[in-house]
């Protein structure tokens, strides 16, 4: 049984998180691209969001383009220019746990103001409240496997990870063989990581997908829509 | 050259009474729903006053419009592009609702359903955010009507800039004025500039500016960029809204809600053609004062046959040609020279205009209006102070207000003579630099103030507008959740659909 729930968990759950993810998002960016924004509340209350979000999302953007290079990028790349499994891992606790130590502060107060402050609580819904306690339990999850990772410093349980990432996003299969035996702490960051893939399309996580990276390439600042364009537009407009 | 037609308007604040017919009807169609209760696309300020939201003018403060660098370019005051970005996580630009109003309604119910009591039952008022008890109401969309509040609080308005304002807190030396103000339409809008997303734009054939509310994605830099403050963030869908120009209705001919609701017949509405090539550099100018005639120079005379050619060689049609010909905003504001963009100095090159309004002269002894007669009043003497509405109008260069109300005045003069005096006063328009023939059409225009007189509006162009017939069936307006009622309704546009329209374009 145990072995049949860690295949499930992580041989065949993430790729149903992953096909929500991708399917999710196609279908509402072309459905319902209305609802498709950031959700800033920081009209109605200042207080906490200057400093909170700004701790928030550097913290997190750190934290997640950590994973996506440590986890994505194969093992022979780090042996090929000469860093160690063992200082890859170090760099990884140093960095996530600064980073996630940072985000930790942010996240604690944006959550204290989205669940004491009478106002963003009235006008926060289910999905707003809960994607940010979502990922508020993966952050402390996040940050307690240092402790367990600090128990082995030689990066061999890091390759694993890297492995199993790896070979779900290529479609190799044995996958949940590589992670039976990691830390519960691990099983448990792994399995709300694939979790937050599959409820993302579904809150305003959307909004990273938007991030307006290429504003910084717009040739000069106007913008001015010709007939031709305005011609097929939407009724919404 | 690049000859664009822009559709804008001028208010004639001589004559506007205050009564906020135009606020009432336009939130009555636009932002009478839950997220924008406290939007006015169209509000009237009680000048001098903070305003709304609280000091919108000082730029110090909000960093809207745009600055002048030592290299002579010019960038949104926010910061570069990158320095816009920067602010994505939190924008220290942005007013808070409380700078704004924090919305309410009362406990009308409580009227009804009180128990007997001793005393009268009361309706109490209670936010419409957080539904929550609010003890004390000190702030609403026009806190300031009729130089209400203390004038210690009033007088931090930005325009009293090198005016002695201590004297005008006397109440014999008080004065006041309204500002009905709107989105500004600008020719070089600093709301489009900062948007990340790129969902603001300017339509071509008309000027009007909008936000397309389907790739907005609620980053809110709109709302600081502006420096008039007229860009909404709605916190219900989580974007920014702004004054449309009521773009259906100028498509149909018709004018804006605010202008046709009117009562004091203030507004106008009309096309100017402009060259488009020459925006920026008429933005750039050095001298803020400057900023007022390098946006005058950049309109075209419709009368001229050149600029007809290169207008309809750049696609304007016929029918906002002639109607650029009738508009009375070339007549008021490049011919006449009595309407004055507002604070130029923002560098926005607005395309709402106003004519200054006339006030009681100070002391009519001094003034000499005890001398002879025909002799006109100097109008540094009127009530409001001339640096006052300078600040306003001409980023502080009182002479071509102090002309406008000149030729306003002179207009009074003549007409008075000629209706009661009977006796044509002919050297009265020559002091104005005008003529007779020049002072009856201006009191036609703004005097009378005929309807069709005031709007002088193209209808939308077969070419300009959308093929109606793939419309059929639609909803006409929607906030972009289809009709309310099922999905279905709508037809598929996106990705998947099978499309017809693009086949048929």
């Amino acid at each position: 049984m145990l072995n049949y729930l860690n295949q499930f968990f992580f041989g065949i759950y993430p790729y149903i998180c992953l096909t929500v993810f991708i399917v999710g998002c196609i279908l509402r960016f072309d459905h319902g691209q209305y609802s498709w924004r950031s959700g800033s509340s920081q009209l109605l209350r200042r207080k906490q969001l200057m400093v909170g979000s700004v701790l928030f999302h550097v913290g997190i953007l750190i934290i997640f383009f950590g994973h996506l290079v440590g986890l994505l990028t194969p093992i022979w790349v780090f042996d090929t220019i000469g860093i160690s499994h063992g200082a890859k891992q170090l760099l990884a606790i140093i960095v996530g746990g600064a980073a996630g130590v940072m985000c930790l502060i942010g996240m604690l107060l944006l959550i204290h103001r989205r669940l004491f402050d009478a106002r963003i609580r009235a006008t926060s819904s289910f999905g707003d409240t809960s994607i940010l306690l979502i990922l508020f339990a993966q952050l402390l999850l996040g940050l307690s496997t240092i402790f367990v990772s600090l128990q082995h410093l030689d990066g061999h349980e890091m390759v694993k990870f890297m492995e199993w990432a790896q070979r779900i996003l290529t479609f190799r299969g044995g996958v949940s063989e590589l992670v039976a035996d990691a830390h519960p702490i691990f099983k448990a960051h792994l399995f709300l990581g694939l979790t937050i893939f599959l409820v993302f399309p579904f809150t305003r996580l959307v909004h990273m997908l938007s991030a307006p990276v290429w504003y910084l390439n717009r040739r000069g600042y106007q913008i001015v829509r010709t007939r031709k364009q305005s011609a097929t537009r939407q009724p919404a407009e | 050259m690049k000859i664009r037609a822009q559709m804008s308007m001028i208010l004639n604040l001589d004559k506007c009474i205050g009564c906020h017919t135009c606020s009432v009807t336009c939130k009555n169609v636009w932002t009478n729903r839950e997220g924008v209760e406290y939007a006015w696309f169209n509000n009237v300020e009680t000048k001098p006053g903070i305003g709304y939201p609280d000091d919108w003018e000082d730029q110090a403060k909000w960093n809207g419009g745009w600055k002048r660098k030592s290299n002579g370019k010019i960038e949104p005051k926010m910061g570069g592009k990158l320095g816009v970005l920067s602010k994505i996580f939190a924008n220290p630009d942005l007013p808070e609702i409380d700078d704004y109003y924090e919305p309410f309604t009362f406990d009308y119910e409580h009227l009804q359903r009180a128990p007997e009591m001793k005393t009268a039952p009361t309706a109490r008022p209670r936010s419409l955010i957080s539904g929550e008890r609010m003890e004390k109401i000190n702030k609403g969309p026009n806190w300031e009507e009729i130089l209400g509040g203390e004038f210690s609080k009033r007088s931090k308005d930005y325009n009293f800039a090198d005016v002695e304002k201590e004297i005008h807190g006397q109440f014999e030396n008080t004065f006041m004025m309204y500002l009905p103000r709107l989105c500004e339409h600008c020719l070089n809008p600093a709301c489009v500039a900062v948007c990340p997303s790129g969902a603001i734009y300017k339509r071509e054939d008309d000027g009007v500016v909008l936000i397309d509310q389907n790739k907005c994605r609620g980053w809110r830099m709109c709302v600081s960029g502006c420096p008039y403050k007229k860009i909404y963030y709605n916190w219900n869908t989580g974007k920014s809204e702004k004054c449309t120009l009521c773009y259906p209705r100028l498509e149909a001919g018709q004018p804006t809600v605010c202008s046709e609701t009117c009562v004091g017949r203030i507004r106008y509405l009309g096309v100017v053609l402009y060259d488009a090539d020459r925006i920026e550099e008429a933005a750039s100018v050095e001298k803020e004062t400057d900023l007022y005639q390098s946006h005058l120079d950049i309109f075209l005379d419709p009368n001229d046959p050149e600029v007809q050619k290169q207008a309809r060689a750049d696609g304007v049609p016929e029918a906002w040609l002639d109607a650029a010909k009738k508009s009375p905003i070339w007549k008021m504001a490049m011919e006449w020279k009595i309407a004055f963009p507002l604070h130029p100095e923002y560098r926005t090159l607005p395309m709402v205009w106003y004519v200054p309004p006339l006030s009681p002269i100070q002391s009519m002894a001094q003034a000499g209006a005890f001398g002879e007669k025909g002799s006109m009043p100097n109008v540094r003497d009127l009530r409001i102070p001339m640096k006052y509405l300078a600040n306003l109008l001409t980023a502080g260069d009182e002479e071509p207000v102090a002309k406008a109300l000149e030729k306003l005045i002179a207009m009074r003069a003549y007409m008075r003579s000629k209706s009661y005096e009977g006796a044509v006063d002919e050297s009265l328009p020559s002091k104005v630099g005008m003529t007779g023939g020049d002072i009856e059409e201006m009191y036609r225009l703004m005097a009378i103030a005929n309807y069709e007189d005031r709007f002088v509006i193209p209808t939308s162009h077969r070419e300009y507008a959308e093929d109606a017939y793939d419309l059929r069936g639609e909803c006409g307006f929607s906030f972009g959740e289809g009709c309310g009622e099922p999905r279905k309704a709508v037809e598929w546009t996106g990705l998947f659909a099978k499309n017809a329209a693009t086949e048929k374009a």
